[in-house]
């Protein structure tokens, strides 16, 4: 509790709320990874996107809510360029890393893909084996012999949390793991081109509690080493996973703060009646 | 900043369970009071079937706090309360605690003031009967600042305890006094000591309820330092030479 000066009277040593606001308190690591400047994003002439500003600190968590059609999912999409397979779909702004627009055409998008991973909702083994499924991303950026294919392989699927599970079938069908080991397959898959972002749509959504809990605790795991950022619509996971929160209306960053805070204390009237539930 | 104007929520029954719940606190709030209030006036009158009426009363509390408490549990476990609804429960769960333990020291005031009326009177007992309305006014603040999302009513309680501290001291002096004139007195002068001195308490126990709804309404706590004047923790007497 936060009283720092001794109580002789018991009664006021057991107000206030100091544990949870120390924790609210607590700073975040303010490195970002990747700063989204003045981000605009059109579909045709819909607007999904409007002016958003955010950092994505350096190895940390950020959750992004809001209900369906707020743009979360859209800024993940915006984040590794998978909007440009669509005529007509444009963004305008900057999404920084290392001091370049990873948006701009100049920058090579195999490049960016390989800096910035993606897992989806549903998972997406490709119909091979479950050793392939690894190696083919890796093959796209680096030619390496079979002995090191083999260790980033392994390394990959131990990151994943699935080594221990598949490990004695590498050379069978990807498509006959369930749900939950398909998706830490498919994490393995982005991993194993040793990303420095990590960006997870919803990546439990499709999965049953048991095996969303494995994804959550690997998640964790995974932000030693990766700057996380996951579109969730399950708001206690947010609470859960997230070191810093954003909260998405109409295209726009209503709010973005520390998970504890957020969730205990929002400073907007519409982060508040959004994750209480009051949404009318 | 406040969000004065709540929507309800999409759940209808959810309303329905925190309107519930405030239900339970106002409820248990106005009980309290009423037994704070009823000591005093047993103590003052000599009334010991009053006093009896309270300490029989106090099971009442008792058990309100554990209903607060389990129906807070409950909507914990099956709503996943966020925000401000998860403050109101978390604040729930403090206040009807703080109630619980302001109706133990009611009626220990009350078992005390059976006692002080086999003795012989010391003094006039205005003293307590200030106390008492200083005390009842802070625990209705705070209970009314609960029910109605009142962050300021809430401050303004919370920094109101120091007049009770005064007349604290003045009843700790007037009894010092009592005994040091005729050890006769001894017995009714502790018995009166302890009561002054649980009344002190409720009054602590308020202003802990009124940080609690500040918490609860706002999102942000009062500042660790609450104006306090409660100086007996130093009184010195010398006998008369």
């Amino acid at each position: 509790m936060g009283s720092t000066t001794e109580q002789t009277n018991s009664t006021s040593s057991a107000s206030g709320f100091g544990g949870m606001q120390a924790r609210s308190a607590e700073a975040l690591n303010t490195t970002a990874r990747i700063s989204v400047r003045n981000l605009d994003f059109f579909y045709g002439a819909n607007k999904a996107l409007k002016g958003i500003n955010l950092d994505l600190p350096d190895r940390q968590v950020t959750g992004m809510i809001g209900p369906s059609g707020c743009g979360k999912s859209t800024l993940l999409r915006v984040l590794n360029r998978m909007y440009s397979l669509y005529p007509g779909q444009r963004a305008q702004g900057e999404v920084l890393m290392d001091g370049r627009n990873m948006i701009d055409d100049s920058v090579d998008l195999n490049e960016l893909r390989s800096k910035i991973g993606m897992v989806f909702q549903k998972p997406t083994p490709f119909p091979m084996t479950i050793y392939d499924n690894i190696a083919f991303g890796i093959k796209l950026h680096e030619k390496l012999p079979k002995s090191e294919m083999d260790d980033r392989v392994e390394w990959a699927l131990t990151r994943a949390a699935i080594w221990g599970e598949v490990k004695d079938r590498l050379n069978a069908s990807a498509m006959g793991l369930s749900g939950g080991q398909q998706q830490r397959l498919c994490i393995a898959r982005s991993i194993a081109v040793r990303p420095e972002v990590m960006l997870f749509d919803e990546p439990t959504s499709a999965l049953d509690p048991i095996s969303t809990l494995k994804i959550e605790e690997l998640i964790d795991e995974l932000k030693r080493d990766f700057t996380i950022c996951i579109v969730t619509h399950n708001m206690q996971q947010a609470a859960r996973c997230a070191d810093q929160v954003a909260f998405f209306y109409l295209g726009e960053l209503v709010e973005v703060a520390p998970a504890a805070q957020l969730f205990t204390a929002p400073r907007e009237k519409r982060t508040q009646e959004y994750i209480t539930g009051r949404f009318g | 900043m406040p969000m004065e104007t709540q929507s309800d929520h999409i759940v209808r029954s959810y309303d329905e369970q925190l309107r519930r719940l405030r239900d339970m606190l106002a409820r248990m709030g106005g009980l309290a009071e009423r037994q704070v209030n009823d000591a005093t006036v047993a103590l003052t009158r000599r009334d010991a079937t009053l006093a009896a009426e309270v300490i029989g009363r106090d099971a009442a509390l008792d058990q309100l706090e554990r209903e607060i408490e389990a129906f807070c549990i409950r909507i914990l476990a099956t709503r996943q309360p966020m925000a401000i609804d998860l403050r109101l429960i978390v604040a729930a769960m403090k206040v009807s605690h703080d109630l619980e333990r302001i109706g133990d020291y009611a009626r220990n005031a009350a078992k005390r003031s059976i006692i002080v009326a086999q003795q012989p009177t010391l003094g006039s007992l205005n003293g307590f009967l200030r106390m008492t309305r200083l005390v009842q006014e802070n625990l209705k603040g705070a209970i009314d600042a609960l029910v109605n999302d009142d962050a300021e009513a809430a401050a303004r309680v919370w920094g109101n305890d120091e007049p009770v501290d005064d007349v604290y001291n003045g009843i700790f002096r007037e009894m010092l006094t009592f005994m040091m004139e005729d050890p006769r007195n001894i017995t009714a002068a502790t018995h009166l000591l302890f009561i002054a001195k649980n009344l002190e308490r409720i009054g602590d126990h308020a202003t802990n309820i009124a940080e609690t709804v500040h918490y609860a309404v706002r999102g942000d706590s009062l500042p660790d330092d609450r104006p306090k004047a409660d100086s007996s923790a130093y009184a010195v007497v010398r006998p008369p030479e």
